[in-house]
């Protein structure tokens, strides 16, 4: 029962105003009844405890009035009758209020933000697994860090609002009515007088939120500005230091940082203006209880006691809160509909590619596959990139697609994969079009390996076991020595335990691919895609590397893409991909012979190898 | 990472975390008149914070308990005056510690972007980026807000806590002691909290970092979850990850709700003990009522300082912890820099000698062992070899983007290390297969190395980059931004544009890898034309993929584990040299067509 006379009650350092008004970007409705109910539904597993929170509310609620008004009825009924009994009796009382108050606020609290952060795990799982359902459209067409933005902040985002948010805005409203009460029944005079702070109040608060929202904003870009400079600064190093540009890097990192710097000179100087201005307007409410308060007191007023005045400062101090409280909700609504909207948004994308309905398991694949007039676009709404494809692959057949870039030489590898589907025509592997069986049972059986590479966080080992958790040391170790890459893991300082890092400097592009090799090899599929699998690594060891792979792919299908022509020359069937379409297909030799397109692109390989 | 090492120890002040504390402060040196200022508003706040709870006893006492309305009126606008002068106080102290702690940052930001472009390839191979951007960035607000707020906030704390203390003694010494007994109380339990909470908290940071590993790994790779069918193993990993969050949230959540409350709690039951001592002594007639009410102010003007030193006191300890990381990096020296008396390398023709070179990375065994070879002004030397024979490393230590172990290159039989680098590296260009571009326009790419460039020199060198074409092409010709390491460039493109940017600078000595693997045939007929253009007339290294560069090669360096094993021509080394043959042979295995019997033709007539 603190009367905080001569300060605000607004517990907003400068830090918090950074927090309330910087934290999220918000720009966006301040209330969408759709995102507001769908979220709302999210509660709905804890009622029961949202229901209890909102008992333990009423009750901290009451005790927050009750105070005040014992401290008065201290004052007034006890202290100047000379009352020790009485005394001891409202202290007595007072604690108890007290008491009551701390545990009904902590379990409010603790009730509040076990649901919120619940339904906020929740939400997490239930994005993430949604986001392994959609098809690969959706990545290509998305950018990773937006869509982790949704998973972690977004959704913090609505965790604020459902958590403290909603409680909050009925707390503060039912605080404001009861103070608002509580005064106008003691003393309605002193009580209009002490109103006419509010409007002012209002006024400052919103003006302020205005300018803040825009100088904070003016903070993110800026720091994202300088984040972005170092980041470039960083990843572009070698290129600075080989052109001896260190000095212009320097004096341009030094104007980002010097924008970045002043950007947060600025802001924070806002809210540095607007803790005195509300504590300024909380001292004039408070003069004003003190001086028609004291006067009326002089002037012999019975209304108005010594224990009222006392209520009153403790009242009058309180009051600000909510309204605080209130208008900094305000920002908070805001960025959880925006950020709601967009959580949404993406939990209600259907996946592209899904299993139809009662789809059955894909049997153990023999390794025909066939393109029966297909024709694909990436979107409706783009031109097809592939057009009316036909194509007999039988099974243990090794295919070559050749072309130039764009043609639609991935696209086609894709296709059988079934990461996208057709637009139109059938892509079917023994007879089975691959829209029929379920995409776990297909994918399962074959293997890929593409130009760019992909690893994941975690040792050698775990990489090349990723298609095959159960898999011994022993076949790890075989399926690296088949992808020539058992001798050079040997050597990294933890062998096969050597944890792989992220900006990859340990391992050379074609060691990863070699790695990614042994990952295909090792998933044991029956259908194996190599798409630009060699373009990294050098000609002595992609030798090695076909040897091997022509050893391993005996009795499997495998698709290959590649430009060089010392990778394809040897396949059972090459297909000339140009403009989404097959122009030639057919052998090494024989697409020679007939001296078309792929006779001038390897004349031209050969021209240029050997000028 | 850093970061996942604070996860077991929790940062706590000892000695150490003192000394890093100490060495932050010398940031603020060049502020000194503003952090002096400010610590004086800061002074001022308090004394002004300690003195309008005595005029409201005044009011009470004497204004409205004496009846005397001129005093009661002068007695509220003094009150707000004070609040005005308090208001400026204010404002000026925080404007002021901002100010200063704003250029801490500022500075320390600097010197570190300065450090990492002085320090050496080495250094960038062992750290990563993402550590080196979250100290620049993170790491130095944490500094920034221990030079700022967090020690404002102590002291801020300290003196309204002496303060008070002895205003409430000097008014009722009794009544003052017994509110003071309740502070110590507080104080403990607020530290004590505070480093509980702030563990969690950095255990929590982590674990957020690690799901947002996890998604993004996940997504980045998609194509290769979905290829393996993996799923829902991911989905079992990420779900782990999450609900290990949730775990310490919820710890969190309950230190929280038991402690803070309780910091209330505390000095609610001593405002109640004070109302009831001080009620008695009021009836009592040895306590006004008016300083009763005083007495309750001080009291609640006390704890939101004290809720501050409780989380201010666990934050020194962990910024003290990034302020480690940050002179980690700011305390580095670089293993290649100017030798004393360095001078400026003059034009130089070109000859290039490598005597006895041997390279040893740190730790590993040696990468290259004896090196010697001699390369004439304008010859083209081809180095040829498996992975990891030593290539990379011979060309790095032309420009010294590392210095050999022991051994010495000479340029003009001059060593190099008599030379400044930034004059050595103006005369040496360099086209890597991994092309780094920046977010900048097409032009200032191309002039990077030599910004003054004229606009007819850029286009010229665009020209014989065979990139003039494809440039105009683009929505906005030369003045197209390229986005985030060029994205919206293909290879070939990037390529192309990196040798132009070589042939703008015009180095006398020239180190390229020929590498074009994965682009078009089109495309790569175009980019050997540049590179033809480019070797003209220059001393170069070129890191053989292709016979068409060993070919025309004057001198061709067969490397195998460290070592030169062979060299000379391509003629007498596919004679002399098997594992040359190999490598030549493997490459473009003979067949009975009509292109290749015309290759073998070339291949050896030569």
């Amino acid at each position: 029962m603190s009367f905080k006379i001569g300060t605000s009650g607004v517990h907003m350092g400068p830090g918090g105003a950074l927090d309330r008004f910087g934290g999220h970007a918000a720009d966006g409705v301040f209330f969408n009844k759709n995102v507001v109910l769908r979220m709302l539904s999210f509660l709905l597993p804890y009622r029961g405890k949202m229901a209890l929170a909102f008992l333990l509310m009423l009750v901290s609620t009451g005790m927050v009035l009750l105070t005040p008004y014992l401290m008065k009825i201290t004052i007034d009924q006890y202290i100047t009758t000379r009352n020790e009994q009485g005394l001891a009796l409202v202290a007595g009382l007072t604690a108890a209020a007290f008491l009551g108050l701390y545990f009904s606020s902590a379990g409010q609290r603790y009730l509040l933000t076990w649901v919120g952060q619940r339904v906020l795990t929740n939400l997490r799982s239930t994005l993430f697994e949604h986001l392994q359902r959609l098809s690969l459209g959706y990545h290509d067409t998305h950018f990773v860090g937006v869509t982790v933005s949704r998973v972690i902040n977004d959704v913090a985002v609505i965790n604020d609002l459902l958590s403290q948010g909603l409680i909050a805005l009925i707390s503060d409203v039912l605080v404001l009515a009861g103070i608002i009460t509580v005064m106008v029944s003691m003393n309605w005079r002193l009580a209009l007088l002490t109103f006419t702070a509010i409007p002012v109040m209002i006024l400052a608060t919103y003006l302020f939120s205005l300018r803040a929202r825009s100088a904070f904003r003016e903070t993110r870009s800026r720091i994202a500005a300088l984040v972005g400079d170092l980041a470039e600064d960083i990843s572009g190093m070698r290129v600075i230091q080989a052109f001896a540009q260190e000095k212009t890097s320097q004096q341009r990192f030094e104007r980002v940082n010097e924008a970045n710097r002043d950007a947060h000179i600025n802001a924070m100087s806002l809210s540095f203006i607007f803790l005195p201005v509300i504590e300024l307007i909380s001292m004039m409410a408070t003069a004003i209880v003190l001086w028609f308060g004291g006067r009326w007191v002089i002037q012999g007023d019975e209304t108005v006691t010594l224990g009222v005045m006392v209520a009153f400062l403790a009242y009058a101090t309180r009051f600000f809160q909510p309204i605080q409280e209130l208008s900094r909700l305000y920002t908070t609504m805001q960025s959880a509909m925006a950020g709601g909207e967009q959580v949404l948004a993406l939990l209600d994308t259907p996946p592209a590619v899904q299993d139809a309905p009662g789809a059955q398991e894909m049997p153990p694949i023999r390794g025909d596959i066939t393109f029966e007039d297909v024709t694909f676009a990436y979107r409706p709404d783009r031109e097809p990139v592939l057009h009316n494809i036909n194509l007999q692959i039988k099974a243990g057949q090794t295919v070559a697609l050749v072309g130039p870039t764009g043609a639609g030489k991935t696209s086609i590898a894709n296709l059988i994969a079934r990461f996208y589907d057709v637009s139109g025509g059938a892509v079917r592997i023994d007879g089975i079009d691959v829209r029929s069986v379920t995409q776990q049972s297909l994918r399962r059986q074959m293997g890929l390996v593409s130009q760019d590479s992909f690893l994941f966080a975690g040792t050698i080992a775990d990489n090349i076991r990723f298609g095959r958790l159960d898999a011994s040391q022993a076949e790890v170790e075989q399926a690296a020595r088949l992808a020539n890459a058992h001798e050079f893991i040997l050597r990294q300082p933890d062998g096969y335990q050597t944890q792989i890092q992220e900006s990859a400097v340990n391992l050379s592009a074609g060691q990863r691919q070699l790695i990614c090799i042994a990952r295909a090899v090792l998933a044991n599929p029956r259908i194996l895609i190599l798409d630009e699998a060699t373009a990294n690594i050098d000609p002595m060891n992609e030798i090695l590397i076909q040897d091997a792979l022509r050893r391993f792919l005996h009795g499997r299908t495998a698709i290959v893409v590649a430009h060089r022509l010392s990778t394809i020359r040897d396949a059972d069937l090459i297909c000339v991909i140009s403009d989404g379409k097959i122009v030639e297909q057919g052998s090494h030799s024989s697409l020679l012979a007939q001296g078309g397109l792929y006779a001038a692109l390897s004349a031209r390989q050969f021209v240029d190898a050997s000028q | 990472m850093a970061s996942q090492n604070s996860t077991t120890n929790q940062p706590r002040i000892n000695f150490h975390t003192l000394a890093t504390v100490f060495r932050c402060f010398h940031f603020l040196k060049p502020y000194l008149w503003l952090t002096v200022g400010s610590y004086l508003g800061l002074l001022t706040i308090n004394l002004l914070k300690i003195v309008s709870p005595q005029l409201i006893r005044w009011i009470i006492d004497k204004g409205i308990g004496g009846k005397d309305l001129n005093l009661l009126t002068w007695a509220i606008l003094g009150l707000l005056g004070l609040t005005v002068l308090k208001g400026v106080a204010t404002f000026l102290e925080g404007r002021w510690t901002e100010v200063a702690s704003q250029h801490v940052a500022f500075d320390a930001r600097n010197a570190i972007q300065s450090k990492l472009t002085d320090l050496s390839f080495s250094y960038h191979d062992r750290v990563q980026a993402g550590q080196l951007l979250s100290r620049t960035i993170q790491d130095v607000d944490r500094i920034r807000f221990l030079t700022g707020r967090a020690i404002v906030r102590i002291i801020d704390s300290i003196i309204l806590l002496i303060g008070t203390a002895v205003i409430l003694i000097w008014m009722n010494p009794q009544l003052g002691l017994l509110s003071i007994l309740a502070m110590p109380i507080l104080v403990y339990r607020a530290v004590q909290f505070g480093g509980k909470v702030r563990y969690l908290a950095v255990r929590i940071q982590n674990q957020l970092a690690l799901l947002t590993t996890r998604i993004e790994q996940n997504l980045r790779g998609a194509r290769v979850v979905k290829a393996f069918a993996q799923e829902d193993r991911e989905i079992a990993r990420f779900n782990e990850a999450n609900e290990t969050w949730f775990d310490l949230s919820t710890q969190t959540n309950r230190i929280e709700s038991v402690n803070l409350p309780m910091l209330d709690l505390i000095a609610n039951i001593g405002t109640v003990a004070i109302l009831w001592y001080g009620g008695w002594l009021v009836i009592h007639q040895q306590l006004t009522l008016g300083e009763l009410v005083s007495f309750t102010t001080y009291l609640g003007q006390l704890v939101f300082p004290i809720r501050n030193l409780g989380s201010v006191i666990p934050a020194v300890a962990i910024a003290s912890a990034a302020a480690d990381r940050v002179f980690e990096i700011l305390d580095s020296t670089s293993d290649v820099k100017d030798a004393p008396g360095a001078v400026p390398m003059p034009p130089v023709r070109g000859d290039v000698r490598f005597e006895n070179v041997t390279f040893t990375y740190s730790k590993r065994g040696h990468v290259l062992e004896k090196i010697n070879f001699e390369a004439p002004a304008g010859s083209v030397v081809a180095l040829v070899g498996p992975t990891g024979s030593g290539k990379t490393t011979i060309v790095n230590l032309i420009p010294r983007f590392y210095d050999p172990t022991s051994g010495k290159i000479t340029i003009d039989g001059q060593d190099i290390r008599n030379y400044t680098l930034h004059s050595l590296r103006n005369q040496v260009g360099i086209v890597l297969q991994e092309t780094s571009l920046f977010a900048t326009t097409v032009r200032a790419n191309i002039a990077f190395g030599r910004p003054d460039a004229s606009e007819e020199e850029v286009v010229t060198a665009a020209k014989a980059a065979q990139a003039h074409e494809f440039i105009l092409e683009m929505p906005k010709g030369y003045d197209t931004i390229l986005g985030e390491k060029g994205v919206n460039l293909s290879g070939g493109q990037k390529q192309r544009l990196a040798i132009a940017r070589v042939i703008l600078m015009d180095p006398r000595i020239l180190i390229l890898d020929d590498a074009t693997s994965s682009v078009d045939t089109g495309t790569e007929f175009l980019i050997q034309q540049a590179f033809d253009q480019l070797m003209v007339g220059r001393t170069t290294f070129v890191i053989a993929h292709r016979l068409s560069t060993v070919y025309k090669a004057d001198i061709i360096l067969v490397l195998d584990k460290g070592k030169i094993v062979a060299q000379g021509k391509h003629g007498e080394l596919m004679r002399t040299s098997p594992l040359y043959a190999e490598i030549c042979e493997r490459q473009l295995k003979p067949e009975d067509d009509a292109a290749d019997a015309l290759q073998r033709q070339r291949m050896e007539g030569r």
